[in-house]
């Protein structure tokens, strides 16, 4: 048993599990609208003061 | 963001005093919109884009089909215990404002639980808990905050959507499999000989052999299927050659890896698929917030309002319409079937149905036509035919709208298939033969040689990244096609149609002649005056155009239906109306629509409404006369002639009183004839000629909201544009020409290497895809170029 057989065995497994990886993500959706996402990223900040400025109306009520 | 803009929608907010938190308003219902966001702590959205907002609409009433549980049943895409998930479309969605206030919908309201935009396709799929909030609720929440979501009956038939992703899964396993099989190779290009390489060529081999078959059996299935059927119908399609080419490479390659001859053509065979299937997906481009198949389902309602027997209202579906039922339509609502007016003013808008923006009054008794709008409070009709026999819905039943246009046409890499695949056949077995005679043990490899190396896969490429790439230009300048062969279709046009109203003329707008003798001051403060109690939509637009005078209260004031109006103001009487009204007795009977006017018993003058064309229609078709063959086919009456003429070049062709059947025939007519017809419409009633036309255009002031069904939606406001975007297509077809050319040259070259029969797998490796590559990067560029020609 030579270690070529494992070092081919071991690069062949990663790439099927990246290919596994792939074939999810599409069935999941994620290749069927390439643009909210990249939109929806840059909205964490306004959710968070948002956030920071409801609880201070709910300690003033 | 100044004072003189509305703060929520951006319209002009000067003439309107509405200020709230320092900020002005056009009108209350974007004030009330603000209102909402503020106390909810979502004024972000206002951050996020300067004036993101659309005006609220008047909606009460309009969904109470919602109530209907039968209808929301179809429309809800999970339903279960207390949870409910919809998928609404939302035209308004077009900034990331828009995306944020959407996905936080659960803070104006509790009960939703998740909401997620598409932005691509312009709809939300919102999850929300139905205890608390139903569907009706939930579409009035949206439409209080601008955000109307658009219900058709469409939504009603088409059920559960699929999406086809089959491609990209074809796509990733060429290209998993494609950089696997390189990397394996990558010994055997180096060609160094020893005991290493020796001991382990069987195993790389082997695995490259397994890599490939998911490629030639799921990747490359088109083609065969493709080729499959061109064959049976006698057709030498650009498949044929490609699926030759595939099987050969792949038998030729695992009979020498099985008898040890050689390493085969894997790489090639794999990369030579993925960039196939990747021009494919390149070409794909589509514009899914679009519609090219809309039809008169698209746009009408789902539900409708019924008066029963003991007078009370009941939601139903639009289908279960039968004749003799009582509707109750209201305002802003569309009439989805023939009916005859019973109570109530009606002012429809017919826009939808013949592109033309004038509205229409109608008494008591009048028909009324589907298609139409109500514009001004609701009526009360009664149901002459059902749906399926309403005159519009009659429009569907043509053929054309059941003929699809791709398969009767040939593109041009199918047409230049068919020699290119003949060529190379009698090249293969003019070489094999020689070599038969000469020595005969490089025969068998000579015929597979050829035809792995001829395999057109620089040219099968060419096109759809060319078409690929102009689909891209033309969409960023607003001209939206819907394939790509609408590109080739575009570049063989002859002849022009244009229709005339909301085509070539503007909506909404109109220019507006006196001829007479002129008015005083006095008198004309008297016009203005008596205008300005009539709600008659002459009477409004003219309103508009006057000059601002004193208003007086008048004397007296009668509206007589159908005539016009008389008032007296002081000792001054006028009359406003039709010419034996006012007291013209024989007039000259124009076409066109004009409001005559007399003071006193004295007849003054008359006001002539003409349409106002588009800007730089004179320029266009003067550039497009040079040559194309230009018509007009109108739905109106002749009354424009004179002026058309004078604005559009002497050749035109101008035919007027049209009906959308007579559009079709003529289309029809022409083409037989050999024309090539671009047709060029907007409404309805042009449908008919869209299709059966070899490209129908559809004008649209707005792309979102409604098109009839066509092969291009062209912004209206890019109108002038059009020859330019022609001239495109044009080029577009003497780049692919290029790129044939270029492609050729790479097969004679290739050619050589194999009719010599010294075609080395490293040949073949470096060959194909160079070819590939350099040829996606000629047409990219040059495509590139041309586009940036355009304004």
């Amino acid at each position: 048993m030579s270690v070529i057989y494992i070092l081919l065995a071991i690069s062949i497994i990663v790439a099927v599990v990246f290919f596994i990886a792939f074939i999810m993500a599409v069935k999941k959706g994620q290749y069927d609208d390439s643009y909210t996402p990249s939109v929806r990223m840059l909205f964490e900040d306004e959710l968070i003061k948002e956030n920071s400025e409801k609880t201070i109306l709910t300690k003033k009520d | 963001m100044d004072n003189n803009t509305c703060f929520h929608c951006g319209l002009d907010a000067t003439s309107s005093t509405i200020t709230f938190d320092d900020k002005s308003f056009c009108c209350n219902g974007c004030k009330t919109v603000y209102e909402i966001f503020s106390v909810n702590d979502l004024t972000c959205y206002y951050d996020l884009q300067q004036a993101p907002g659309a005006t609220p609409k008047d909606i009460e009433g309009k969904y109470n089909f919602l109530d209907n549980i039968k209808i929301v049943e179809q429309l809800l895409e999970f339903n279960n215990d207390d949870t409910q998930i919809v998928t609404l479309y939302i035209p308004h969605i077009h900034c990331s404002s828009c995306i944020w206030i959407l996905e936080n919908l659960n803070k104006l309201n509790p009960s939703v639980n998740s909401s997620i935009v598409n932005f691509g396709k312009k709809n939300v799929r919102v999850t929300y808990n139905s205890e608390s909030l139903t569907l009706k609720n939930l579409v009035t929440l949206l439409s209080s905050i601008g955000y109307e979501p658009f219900i058709s009956l469409d939504d009603y038939t088409v059920g559960k959507k699929h999406i086809d992703r089959s491609l990209i899964y074809k796509l990733g396993i060429a290209g998993f499999a494609f950089g696997n099989v390189m990397f394996l190779s990558f010994p055997e290009y180096f060609q160094v000989d020893g005991f290493w390489i020796e001991k382990y060529k069987h195993l790389f081999r082997w695995l490259m052999f397994f890599f490939s078959l998911p490629v030639v059996l799921y990747s490359a299935q088109d083609y065969f299927i493709s080729a499959f059927k061109g064959l049976r119908s006698k057709i030498l399609n650009i498949d044929v050659p490609i699926a030759l080419g595939v099987l050969v490479l792949f038998i030729r390659s695992s009979t020498e890896i099985i008898f040890d001859a050689g390493s085969g053509f894997f790489d090639s065979l794999t990369g030579l698929i993925f960039f196939l299937l990747l021009g494919k997906f390149f070409q794909q481009k589509t514009y899914t917030f679009l519609s090219f198949e809309r039809d008169y389902k698209s746009y009408f309602p789902i539900g409708i309002t019924k008066i029963t027997n003991e007078g009370t209202e009941e939601p139903i579906q639009v289908y279960d319409i039968e004749k003799g039922n009582r509707l109750l339509i209201r305002n802003e609502e569309l009439i989805p079937v023939d009916c005859i007016l019973i109570k109530g003013r009606a002012r429809i808008d017919y826009s939808f149905v013949t592109g033309e923006s004038k509205i229409v009054s109608k008494q008591s008794g009048d028909k009324l036509f589907a298609g139409g709008k109500q514009l001004d409070g609701s009526i009360e009709v009664d149901v002459l035919k059902s749906v399926e026999q309403s005159y519009l819905t009659q429009l569907w039943s043509n053929d054309v709208f059941k003929k699809d246009k791709e398969l009767s046409f040939t593109n041009i890499t199918n047409s230049i298939s068919k020699r290119f695949t003949v060529t190379i056949l009698v090249i293969a077995l003019l070489a094999t033969s020689f070599w038969l005679l000469t020595d005969s043990s490089k025969a068998l490899n000579v015929f597979t040689s050829v035809l792995i190396i001829a395999c057109p896969c620089a040219i099968a490429l060419s096109a759809p990244f060319t078409f690929g790439n102009i689909l891209r230009i033309l969409g960023k300048k607003k001209f939206y096609l819907k394939n790509a062969s609408v590109i080739e279709q575009l570049a063989k046009i002859n002849t022009v149609i244009f229709d005339k109203t909301g085509t070539i003329t503007a909506n909404k707008e109109t220019s507006i002649n006196y001829e007479g003798t002129t008015l005083s001051l006095a008198e004309e403060n008297l016009l203005k005056s008596t205008l300005r109690g009539s709600n008659h939509p002459l009477s409004r637009s003219l309103y508009n155009i006057l000059d601002k005078h004193d208003i007086h209260t008048l004397d007296t004031y009668e509206e007589f239906l159908g005539k016009g109006i008389e008032a007296k103001y002081k000792d001054h009487n006028i009359k406003i109306g039709s010419a034996p009204f006012v007291g013209l007795a024989n007039d000259t009977a124009t076409l066109n629509t004009a409001v005559h006017v007399s003071t006193n018993n004295i007849y003054k003058g008359k006001f002539t409404f003409y349409n106002a064309y588009r800007q730089g229609i004179s320029l266009l078709f003067n550039t497009l006369k040079k040559e194309y063959d230009l018509v007009i086919l109108s739905g109106d009456n002749a009354g424009e002639k004179e002026n058309l003429t004078k604005l559009l070049p002497t050749k035109t062709k101008l035919l007027f009183n049209q009906k959308p059947e007579d559009k079709l025939e003529y289309i029809k007519y022409h083409q037989n004839e050999g024309a090539n017809i671009l047709m060029v419409g907007d409404g309805l009633n042009d449908a008919g000629a869209l299709a059966q036309s070899n490209v129908g255009i559809a004008i649209s002031e707005n792309v979102n909201v409604f098109s009839p069904a066509c092969d291009a939606i062209l912004d209206a406001s890019k109108f002038n544009q059009l020859y330019n975007y022609i001239k495109i297509s044009k080029s577009a077809i003497n780049i692919i020409k290029w790129s044939f050319l270029l492609s050729f040259i790479y097969n004679i070259i290739g050619l050589y290497f194999a009719v010599t029969g010294q075609l080395a797998p490293v040949v073949a490796a470096i060959l194909m895809p160079l070819s590939s590559i350099s040829i996606v990067a000629f047409t990219t560029v040059t495509t590139n170029i041309l586009g940036r020609k355009l304004e």
